[in-house]
């Protein structure tokens, strides 16, 4: 659905301005953090979970933009999809960086180590890895280099990605699994709300 | 159900034209307002240092101990915001919060199970038992990180001994308090309440392991286990119960709250050791609080003189 008038599109630029700058603010907050002393007393702790965190949110945003878009029919909210599933990637990246930077100083062997040994390592670096394709075939050239249809089977990894980033958090917890529980619940939702969407768009549609 | 006759409604409750038709701006402004208001209290939330007041009381007569380390103290800060006390909080920074009115006085301790006489005592009357002493103990989580802190309390055997046990008591189980009144993580499942710990009778007796009610030269925090906890360096730091109610001897090896929770993963005996991984991550390094880089974690958490204790004990198996 293409935004034909001047004015429409400058209010698109401008919402995805903001958006950008938002989606901005939680590096924002831990740079500030950090030059405030105050991300606590176990800092490399703060910042792993934090980008952790945020890299599950923007997961689950990217994911409910299809099924915003359709309920409340604000079509173009689409356009803001491929810049939060980018921050997803840049959260990822942040929080994969952090653990082998800071965690495990760029000890390669310890980390592979780690990959091969924890199960919930495993899953989460098999998350960030998924992601690195979907990053790289994010721009309008892959979608036409690539043809719709290839794009759209390549990127339904993303909910592969988001499931094994929710069962590394519900993993890695000691006891408390209330917060890696309502992540899955969420997923579990949006999941379901596409795979009903599927359903009745291919199978129960007459003429398909 | 009743229908409202027009005529009920009171004048006064009509709205006037003119706000029904600004209720847009109304709610745009409303919108804004809350928007502003959040982002201050964002603000209000970053400018706060997060720290506790040291409004705790100086504890006097304090003598040196030969089994402190010469290692760097972990700041007064960090151990006061950086707990694990599930029954205030998941959160590493909740208990700081949560326990800001928890009420350490009046607190009684019950000694009682394979003991010659079951004791009341007032936590005062056991401060006072003997001289305190200051022991500065490497204090190691089994979650990979680890703190010195300067403890003040006496060795756990002065307690023992006056607890005067039966000699079929073979352990000593200790509990915390139950109190969801006052600690909000009781209400929820995360973990079995009461609280409950336990030594072997010669880990008890052992010298190194410490009745402790204060730290830093003061009482306790209540967000560190007020008004009265053990330390057990050479163990897992989830083995050195808090906010301790009951001292019970008995002859039974105690069901510690962490190995209810998740058996394959928290044992009875829990002695840090770099060898015997947790099944989900491993032990053989651990972050010193104020570090930069991981340092390797010492068997028995440093505390070799324990080891003569577990003489021909497989430690993998009794983890």
């Amino acid at each position: 659905m293409q935004i034909f008038n001047y004015k429409s599109q400058m209010k698109l630029r401008l919402t995805k301005f903001v958006v950008f700058l938002a989606a901005l603010i939680p590096v924002a907050l831990l740079l500030w953090k950090y030059f405030h002393d105050s991300l606590g007393a176990n800092p490399i702790e703060f910042i792993t979970h934090s980008t952790g965190d945020w890299t599950l949110l923007f997961l689950l945003i990217t994911l409910s933009i299809t099924p915003l878009r359709r309920i409340t029919r604000q079509y173009w909210l689409i356009s803001l999809r491929r810049m939060l599933g980018l921050f997803a990637f840049f959260y990822g990246t942040l929080h994969f960086l952090t653990y082998i930077w800071l965690d495990k100083f760029f000890d390669l062997h310890e980390v592979w180590k780690d990959v091969f040994k924890r199960p919930f390592i495993t899953l989460g670096f098999s998350a960030f890895v998924l992601m690195i394709p979907l990053a790289l075939t994010s721009t309008a050239w892959s979608i036409r280099r690539l043809g719709g249809k290839n794009w759209h089977r390549l990127h339904r990894l993303v909910y592969l990605t988001a499931i094994l980033g929710v069962v590394h958090y519900y993993w890695l917890v000691k006891a408390d699994h209330r917060k890696p529980v309502e992540y899955a619940v969420a997923l579990t939702v949006l999941i379901l709300y596409r795979l009903g969407f599927w359903i009745s768009e291919t199978r129960l549609t007459p003429g398909r | 159900m009743s229908t409202v006759k027009p005529t009920s409604i009171p004048s006064s409750e009509i709205t006037p034209r003119s706000t029904y038709l600004n209720r847009r701006n109304f709610l745009t402004g409303a919108a804004l307002t809350t928007a502003a208001a959040a982002t201050g209290l964002v603000f209000r939330d970053l400018a706060q240092p997060s720290h506790s007041a040291r409004a705790n009381t100086k504890i006097d007569g304090i003598q040196k101990s030969p089994f402190s380390t010469t290692e760097k103290e972990t700041p007064y800060k960090d151990v006061t915001t950086y707990n694990n006390f599930y029954e205030f909080s998941t959160d590493k920074e909740g208990p700081a919060e949560e326990a800001k009115n928890f009420k350490s006085r009046p607190w009684t301790v019950t000694i009682d199970g394979d003991v010659k006489k079951k004791q009341e005592l007032d936590i005062d009357a056991i401060l006072k038992m003997t001289a305190p002493e200051e022991r500065i103990y490497r204090h190691r989580c089994v979650e990979g990180w680890s703190i010195v802190v300067p403890w003040i309390g006496f060795s756990l055997s002065e307690l023992v001994r006056r607890a005067d046990p039966l000699p079929k008591a073979k352990f000593v189980e200790f509990t915390s308090l139950y109190d969801p009144r006052q600690m909000p993580g009781q209400r929820t499942g995360v973990l079995q309440w009461p609280y409950v710990e336990g030594l072997r009778m010669d880990e008890a007796m052992h010298p190194l392991a410490l009745l402790c009610f204060g730290m830093y030269g003061e009482l306790l925090p209540n967000q560190d286990g007020a008004p009265l906890r053990i330390v057990v360096p050479w163990k897992y730091g989830f083995k050195s119960a808090k906010s301790i109610v009951r001292i019970r001897f008995t002859s039974s090896q105690p069901v510690n709250t962490w190995q209810v929770s998740s058996p394959r993963e928290y044992g009875f005996y829990s002695n840090v050791n770099p060898n015997v991984d947790h099944p989900r991550w491993s032990q053989a390094t651990e972050r010193r609080l104020g570090e930069f880089r991981k340092r390797p974690t010492l068997m028995f958490n440093g505390y070799d003189q324990v080891a003569s204790l577990y003489t021909g004990m497989d430690l993998k198996k009794n983890f």
